[in-house]
């Protein structure tokens, strides 16, 4: 026994090589698995902003439970301790203090920020003019607020900056902090210094955000936390655990199944070996062949255990005096065939899929190859299960009785075909949440805590790349300009913008250059508070503050500092692969959405501004556009995998007739899975298209021992390959199955498709096989 | 001799009792006559001149316009005189127009604003539970000729506002004077009712 012997040497070798590769590789639960290997410029953008942006960072906080005055001393107590971690960038409650020191900074700096302030403004009409509005407001309720500034700043710079930065988006205020409108929750909005691809940081800050509730106050008080960290944070627990939960009750349910089959557990020990292998050389090539495993792919790999496990199946049950010569070609058929159909995915750009490709080819090979040089080796002399003849009769006389209903398989077509018709509107889901494994409980509460906050999620958003930060602010400013008639005119309700709270150094120069000096103003404001009702000489302090902002320093960041206004400039100017990119969010004017005439004009406006290099990002419509791609690429594949399968069969077999035995029943549980999907009204993603290209590669698997058996003059025993099949289908059932309990659309959906649809697929191979001659035991009578 | 301080003391809670409560609820029946008088009213259009002394300015602020009230709160308030302009108070938000602009804020947000608006609109839909929400409220007068006099109660709006007197005829009101704690005042007076 040389060969065997070879055999397990070299089997021992690359076990341990794979092992080292898989143990050194870099595991992932982050979105990239459902970002393009190679995007466009566009969806650079889109993943940048996915990564980086900051709305990636954005986490809200809101505590609920006891008194408004407990949750206010919380909030204030929270917001202290986040603020001094440096953690995090920005950690807003609302509280007084920084409200205040907002305002402070902005009066501060009104003649840097301003944007009416021009030359016009300080001639002597133009003082006139705003002296005259500033008066207006004083005579009107909200003179209350401008009163105490009015000598400092009688032409209104402050009450326009604050026009600018919009309405008080902000959310109430009660026992001074941030609530919801309904009072019983108080708010915080908390932005993290970690980007948004960085989960490791994004955990640790939301411990840090847990741990700073004092544990008395734990029981009285609950915290809700919410945004892109938390969720993606959430993601990737729940997928590291639904990946342990789910391989563990499949591996404990197939064991299972074989024990009661086997009664051995050496039988069963020794299935493990191929379906282990596999997974080790399925995770290794993956480490090799990407930068790093996703979780998802080990989730889907979970499907390998039901796949591989069919070999040693058919090596044990189908007695191994026929293996060599009958039973193994035909696995080796059925092995080339799943190939081809997980090969079908390796192009693929969603990195998910072609991990799963990958993993599966290489799994599938491994498992087949030990099965086939190293398991029959290992058989021990005295091997033996249970002997399947008699319940494989059983089951062979209920399968000739079953052929008689088989005429009525014409209604499957015709069933399937009249509900996908019914359904054809509403078949398929083209929106990327139809994979988001977060649960609608959790962006529910999402959408009411930004609801609250008034942190609407931002759709739209205009990036501005330049070479440099200061380039970058200053293409900012240029397009503020372009967009700000766009607001008057209706077509946008608003947008935010770098340069307000940090204008570019040209900006703030040319403002501060419009600003007359001492002499020359003191003269003109004379001459403009003439026919006013205030003396000029009660504006002394105007005098004094304009003085001080012709002569201040420019504004740089280090100004910002202390307010939460320095969190909106960081994040809105973010340093990209290129340089720097200025983002310009904007707003529509009543709902979430700009309609198709508002995106086009403001496409317009921004090819008018040549200088400048910015492109309107549609965050979800790029990202829909994207999982839309991915959608019509698998469909795709998969039909090309299913040609590269027949193609493959035809190869083989070299008769049409014995193709398409083999194919008509793959064919016909496709449709009828489709069409039951499509009857229970779920809406078509993507990775039930995959499973649609598994059903065709696992059943091919069945099909190709009914041929087998059915061939003239038989091969193997009939009852014993239906036993084999009947176990091998059962394990691979059980083990899809599982998978469509997954809490994660993307793993459910796949389950949900192979589990159906490689049951019917055995059923329809075995009513659709003809008729297997009768066994060896009464020869063929000729006919 | 020793049973005689308890009873002044008693005495004298008892005073102080009574005119504590006096003074909560000043509630002489024409008050709630005039409430009820007020809260039947559903809608009004009247003519206004306004007069504002600041302290800062050398002369006072003159404005005229309309008024427009519906029930229970939305409050209009179109100047069109010396330079047009409308506010609206419509469910505790405050929209003001200038030229373009137009300005939106939510008076939760601005307590400093509230007396101003909420001390009108709440006479005029006779909501007391508003007024007294916010004010001290004395009322003096008959039915045909009375006065309100709000003051503030809220320690951060006392600080601006000190009081707030308001005269009307049973269900017109015909002047607000707001005076302020720095000594600025204003006096709006109101005509006749416009005609449709």
């Amino acid at each position: 026994m040389t060969r065997p012997g070879a055999a397990g040497l070299i089997w021992a070798l690359l076990v341990i090589i794979a092992a080292g590769i898989a143990a050194r590789a870099t595991y992932t639960a982050d979105l990239s698995a459902f970002l393009p290997r190679s995007p466009s410029a566009t969806q650079r953008l889109l993943i940048e902003q996915l990564r980086t942006g900051p709305a990636a960072r954005l986490i809200l906080v809101a505590l609920e439970g006891a008194d408004a005055r407990t949750r206010a001393r919380l909030s204030v107590q929270l917001a202290r301790e986040l603020r001094s971690d440096p953690r995090f960038i920005a950690v807003n409650n609302g509280d007084a203090a920084s409200l205040e020191r907002d305002r402070e900074f902005l009066f501060r700096h009104r003649y840097l920020l301003s944007e009416t302030v021009t030359p016009q403004r300080f001639t002597v009409a133009g003082l006139h003019a705003a002296i005259a509005d500033s008066l207006d407001v004083l005579a009107s309720p909200e003179g209350a607020l401008l009163k105490p500034l009015f000598t400092r700043d009688p032409t209104g710079e402050m009450l326009g900056i604050l026009e600018a930065l919009g309405p008080g988006r902000g959310p109430r205020t009660t026992e001074g902090v941030w609530s919801s409108r309904d009072g019983a929750r108080a708010l915080l909005i908390v932005q993290t210094r970690a980007v948004g691809s960085d989960i490791d940081a994004q955990q640790a800050a939301c411990q840090a955000i847990r741990r700073a509730i004092p544990a008395a106050d734990r029981r009285a008080v609950r915290l809700l936390m919410s945004g892109p960290p938390v969720f993606a944070v959430a993601s990737r627990a729940m997928i590291k655990g639904e990946v342990m939960r789910l391989s563990g009750v499949s591996a404990a349910l197939v064991a299972l199944l074989l024990l009661s089959v086997y009664r051995s557990l050496p039988a069963l020990l020794l299935t493990l070996v191929p379906v282990a292998s596999g997974a080790l050389a399925g995770v290794a090539s993956v480490a090799l062949g990407f930068d790093a495993v996703h979780g998802i792919t080990l989730g889907f790999g979970i499907t390998l255990i039901g796949e591989a496990v069919d070999y040693s199946i058919y090596l044990f049950i189908q007695s191994a005096a026929h293996w060599r010569h009958s039973v193994w070609p035909t696995i080796r058929l059925g092995v080339l065939t799943s190939i081809c159909g997980f090969a079908a995915l390796l192009p693929s750009a969603f990195p998910g899929l072609a991990q799963l490709g990958l993993y599966s080819v290489t799994g599938l090979v491994a498992a087949a190859l030990v099965t086939r040089f190293v398991l029959p080796g290992w058989l021990p002399r005295t091997f033996a299960i249970r002997d399947l003849s008699a319940p494989g009769e059983r089951l062979a006389r209920a399968v000739q009785k079953l052929r008689g209903v088989r005429s009525a398989l014409w209604l499957v077509p015709l069933l399937a075909g009249a509900a996908l018709y019914m359904h054809r509107g509403t078949l398929w889901n083209r929106a990327l949440s139809a994979l988001n494994p977060i649960p609608a409980a959790d962006q529910a509460l999402d959408e009411q805590l930004r609801a609250e906050a008034g942190a609407p999620d931002v759709r739209y958003v205009i990036v501005a790349s330049a070479p440099d930060r200061e380039s970058a602010l200053a293409a900012a400013q240029t397009l503020g300009a372009l967009l700000t008639p766009l607001i008057d005119q209706g077509v946008i309700g608003g947008f935010e913008s770098p340069a307000r709270y940090l204008p570019p150094l040209a900006v703030q120069r040319a403002r501060q250059g419009s600003l007359p000096a001492p002499s020359v103003l003191s003269a003109r404001l004379q001459e403009a508070a003439a026919g006013l009702p205030v003396s000029a000489a009660r504006l002394q302090p105007f005098l004094l503050d304009v003085e001080r902002a012709r002569t201040a320093p420019p504004l740089t960041s280090a100004d910002l500092e202390g307010t939460s206004l320095a969190a909106a400039a960081e994040s809105l100017l973010v340093r990209s692969a290129g340089g720097w990119s200025a983002l310009l969010p904007l707003y529509a004017v009543a709902s979430a959405d700009l309609s198709a005439d508002a995106v086009a004009r403001l496409r317009a406006a921004l090819a008018q501004a040549r200088s400048v290099h910015a492109a309107l990002l549609d965050l979800q419509g790029e990202a829909d556009r994207l999982y839309s791609g991915y959608l019509s690429e698998a469909t795709q594949l998969a039909i090309a995998g299913f040609g590269a399968i027949v193609l493959l069969l035809w190869v083989a077999l070299r008769s049409l007739a014995r193709v398409t035995r083999v194919v008509a029943p793959l064919a016909l549980s496709v449709l009828a899975v489709a069409g039951l999907l499509a009857a229970l009204g779920e809406r078509l993603t993507i990775l039930h298209v995959v499973g649609m290209l598994l059903i065709v590669a696992v059943g091919s698997n069945y099909a190709l021992f009914f041929d087998r058996s059915s061939a003239q003059p038989p091969q193997g025993s009939v009852p014993l390959t239906l036993a084999s099949l009947l176990v091998a289908n059962t394990a691979t059932v059980l083990t899809f199955g599982v998978l469509a309990c997954s809490r994660i659309p993307v793993l459910a959906d796949l389950g949900s498709t192979v589990a159906p649809g490689t049951l019917l697929a055995l059923w329809f191979s075995a009513l659709l096989a003809r008729p297997p001659a009768p066994p060896d035991a009464a020869p063929p009578s000729g006919s | 001799m020793r049973l005689r301080r308890p009873g002044v003391g008693v005495l004298i809670l008892a005073l102080a009792a009574a005119c504590a409560a006096a003074a909560q609820t000043t509630a002489p029946p024409a008050f709630d006559e005039l409430l009820q008088l007020l809260a039947a009213r559903r809608h009004g259009h009247v003519t206004f001149t306004e007069m504002q002394h600041l302290a800062m300015l050398e002369r006072p602020l003159e404005s005229s316009g309309e008024l427009l009230y519906d029930a229970p709160d939305r409050l209009e308030k179109r100047t069109l005189k010396p330079k047009a302009q409308t506010l609206i108070l419509e469910h505790g938000v405050l929209t003001a127009r200038r030229g373009q602009r137009t300005h939106v804020m939510e008076l939760r947000d601005y307590p400093q604003v509230v007396p101003f608006v909420e001390s009108i609109r709440a006479t005029l839909a006779g909501d007391r539970a508003a007024l007294e929400r916010f004010f001290r409220v004395q009322f003096d007068g008959t039915l045909a000729h009375w006065t309100l006099l709000l003051v503030p109660v809220d320690a951060t709006l006392a600080g601006t506002v000190k009081d707030i007197r308001i005269e009307g005829e049973r269900d017109a009101v015909r002047t607000v004077e707001i005076r302020q704690s720095d000594g600025d005042r204003s006096l709006l007076s109101i005509g006749p009712e416009v005609l449709p």
